[in-house]
């Protein structure tokens, strides 16, 4: 083996480095540029169709962003920003955001040391439509409240086993690799970063290359290499035992739309500390309807409505722009190179060697919401 | 854009119905009794439909029925690495070559590593437990299985073409890989990636596919052959009837192999209706296998709490 492979990497990648040197200059056009503007209204644009007569959205995209998920509460009455303002929002998100700057001391240049070599510069950027949350509705640009409700036994059982869980992780005592979440395990995105889908912006790998072909769409996610086949050819959904990770999509075409619905999602019994879908909603009762549509030679909206009647008072849907992009979807790697799996359990079974003991009640151990 | 559609449409079914005809036709011919092209292995001359890039059209979903998983060259029934357990469901079915000449052309000195690949077969190393090279099957560790292994593992993949860039998904832990097609871009690195840098073009009906930057850690196969990373591949996918795709995969790489040699077999078209691949997110199945030696003694998927 080279000694190259030695160097401990813990998420691939040659690729990402080379990814990263484009994003140098990248990141520079961003902060130069400031905020792009949107085409003049009524400005006739006809997106693209398929030689079979789809809507044709193929193309590498990037949708990476620093808007909000949710309206920051200063802003509660802006759903929009001027392009002054926007552009001082920008700068100051740029500046909160930017993991190279030195002015925080020693324990801040530690936790920043996974820098800005491994993010992706797009996250720098606010939508160019200058919003101030992704989420579009409800109008006040905030998560619904979620219900309030009596747990069943069964449920605060697994509250509170989740709950250990995650202080176990957080103090550095993981039992078993159970005690990672999803991410952690290579298997699909945390879910607060939209487990797969929804597509939400991430600090890295914010990146998806649409292919179509008759009867098909498939979305080439770069973030654990998956790659998520729509059949668009009006086929029934699989049966409601078979249950998956990432779901099954079935899509359809409404005007120059791609409508997705997905299901059979896991149920959270069978995940571990954080569950598949989003907002660890209910899988049985979630839905999740997503619009992919061109609005733009150079831009796709990505309009996502989630809902769960056990979860959230409401549905919401959140809009994301994804932007094309000249950059290349490289391999990722996860298990093949997860370092921090071994890492983490060893060095608890370490500690625990040397007479260090699991302390729930530790400052450190915050235990989680469950967002993941 | 109704009456557009619409005129599609018109022209599709008449293309269909004279497609029908045509192939009804080049059936016919193929099922003569006597002819040369109803030996087995062999295909009548046959020209695929096209992608509206006049290209053929090798959109679809498939899969090889070889066992060349277990083996590439010629092996025969036996017991698998834990008949104590899985009997026959673990148990390897005999198979004959896929490699031409039938064995592969190892230097003397390469032998001794596809032996010790074969012997620590089910020795599952970690990412930083400190072994190197790492030991274990990578299709056991649910790692991509690289190329060719991916073309024929017991699984079915899905081919998307586009004139820029064909996609090869595969059900195997959802690997895929890009194609990227009549770009001179070289790969950006060496020694890298699982799945290869894939660069394709048409020589004439067939899909050429040159594939470098391949890590060292690539297996083809479950007897633990194996390629380094200096390995440089050629595939070329050929559509030879409506059902199949005739796949070849030439295998260089003189830091192993004596000279360059090659593989070949048919992809099937999988025919059910509705068929989709599945997800197959191996990750989960393979943590106890991996990472259960490191897990706290009765944490929670210890076996002896799980039995309780």
């Amino acid at each position: 083996m080279s000694g190259r492979q030695r160097v401990s990497l813990a998420v691939l990648v040659a690729a990402l480095v080379v990814v990263s040197g484009l994003a140098a200059t990248g990141r520079l056009r961003w902060l130069r540029d400031g905020v792009t503007t949107e085409p003049a209204a009524g400005e006739a644009w006809t997106p693209p169709r398929t030689p079979w007569g789809d809507p044709d959205l193929q193309g590498i995209y990037n949708y990476g962003t620093s808007t909000p998920l949710q309206r920051p509460p200063h802003l509660a009455d802006k759903p929009v920003l001027s392009d002054e303002e926007a552009a001082q929002l920008q700068k100051e998100l740029a500046y909160r955001l930017d993991r190279d700057r030195r002015d925080g001391g020693p324990q801040a240049d530690v936790s920043r040391s996974y820098n800005d070599v491994w993010m992706d510069p797009a996250r720098m950027r606010l939508t160019s439509d200058k919003r101030t949350s992704l989420i579009v509705d409800p109008p006040n640009g905030r998560l619904p409240p979620r219900v309030q409700r009596t747990l069943t036994p069964d449920e605060q059982r697994a509250r509170a086993e989740q709950d250990l869980s995650t202080r176990r992780f957080n103090t550095g005592f993981m039992e078993s690799y159970r005690d990672m979440d999803v991410g952690n395990r290579c298997i699909i995105r945390r879910r607060n970063e939209g487990g797969g889908h929804p597509y939400m912006p991430a600090i890295y790998n914010n990146m998806a290359q649409i292919f179509q072909a008759p009867g098909y769409v498939v979305i080439y996610s770069e973030m654990i290499h998956f790659s998520r086949i729509i059949p668009v050819d009006g086929r029934p959904f699989l049966p409601e035992n078979v249950e998956t990770w990432l779901g099954d999509p079935r899509g359809r075409w409404e005007g120059n739309a791609l409508v997705v619905e997905t299901r059979n999602f896991l149920s959270s019994a069978e995940v571990g500390r954080t569950g598949v879908v989003y907002g660890n909603a209910n899988p049985k009762t979630y839905r999740i309807v997503e619009r992919f549509t061109r609005v733009a030679p150079d831009r796709l909206h990505y309009e996502v409505t989630m809902s769960d009647p056990e979860t959230w008072t409401q549905p919401f849907t959140i809009l994301v722009p994804w932007n094309l992009t000249d950059e290349q979807i490289y391999e990722y790697q996860c298990q093949e190179t997860n370092y921090d799996m071994y890492h983490w359990l060893h060095g608890a079974r370490e500690r625990e060697r040397r007479g260090e003991r699991f302390d729930p009640n530790a400052p450190d151990a915050r235990a989680g919401d469950g967002e993941g | 854009m109704v009456g557009r559609s619409k005129l599609v449409m018109v022209v599709g079914v008449v293309a269909v119905g004279l497609a029908s005809v045509w192939l009804a036709a080049r059936l016919l011919e193929a099922q003569a009794p006597g002819g040369e092209a109803s030996a087995p292995g062999r295909f009548a001359p046959y020209t695929a439909p096209r992608t509206p890039d006049g290209r053929p059209n090798l959109n679809g979903i498939w899969q090889a029925l070889t066992t060349a998983y277990w083996d590439l060259e010629a092996h025969g029934a036996a017991q698998g690495a834990f008949p104590q357990l899985l009997g026959a469901w673990g148990a390897e079915p005999g198979g004959q070559s896929v490699v031409e000449g039938g064995v592969i052309p190892y230097r003397p000195e390469a032998l001794a590593r596809r032996r010790a690949n074969f012997d620590t077969r089910t020795t599952a190393s970690v990412p930083g437990d400190g072994t190197d090279p790492p030991l274990g099957d990578p299709e056991l560790k649910c790692w991509m299985p690289g190329v060719p292994r991916a073309m024929y593992l017991p699984y079915p993949l899905q081919i998307v073409q586009t004139p820029d860039a064909v996609l090869m998904t595969h059900e195997f832990n959802g690997t895929s890989r890009i194609v990227r097609m009549n770009g001179p871009e070289e790969s950006p690195v060496d020694n890298t990636f699982f799945m290869g840098w894939s660069r394709g073009r048409w020589d004439g009906d067939t899909l050429v596919i040159d594939v470098t930057s391949l890590n060292e850690r690539n297996w083809l196969d479950r007897a633990g052959n194996y390629y380094s990373a200096t390995a440089h591949i050629t595939e070329r996918l050929t559509a030879v009837s409506p059902y199949h795709i005739s796949y070849e995969a030439t295998i260089e790489d003189p830091a192993v192999f004596t000279r360059a040699w090659k593989i070949s077999f048919p992809l099937y078209r999988r025919m059910e209706p509705n068929v989709q691949l599945m997800e197959f997110k191996c990750q989960p199945f393979v943590e106890e296998l991996l990472y259960g030696r490191f897990t706290k003694k009765g944490g929670p998927d210890s076996p002896r709490r799980r039995q309780q």
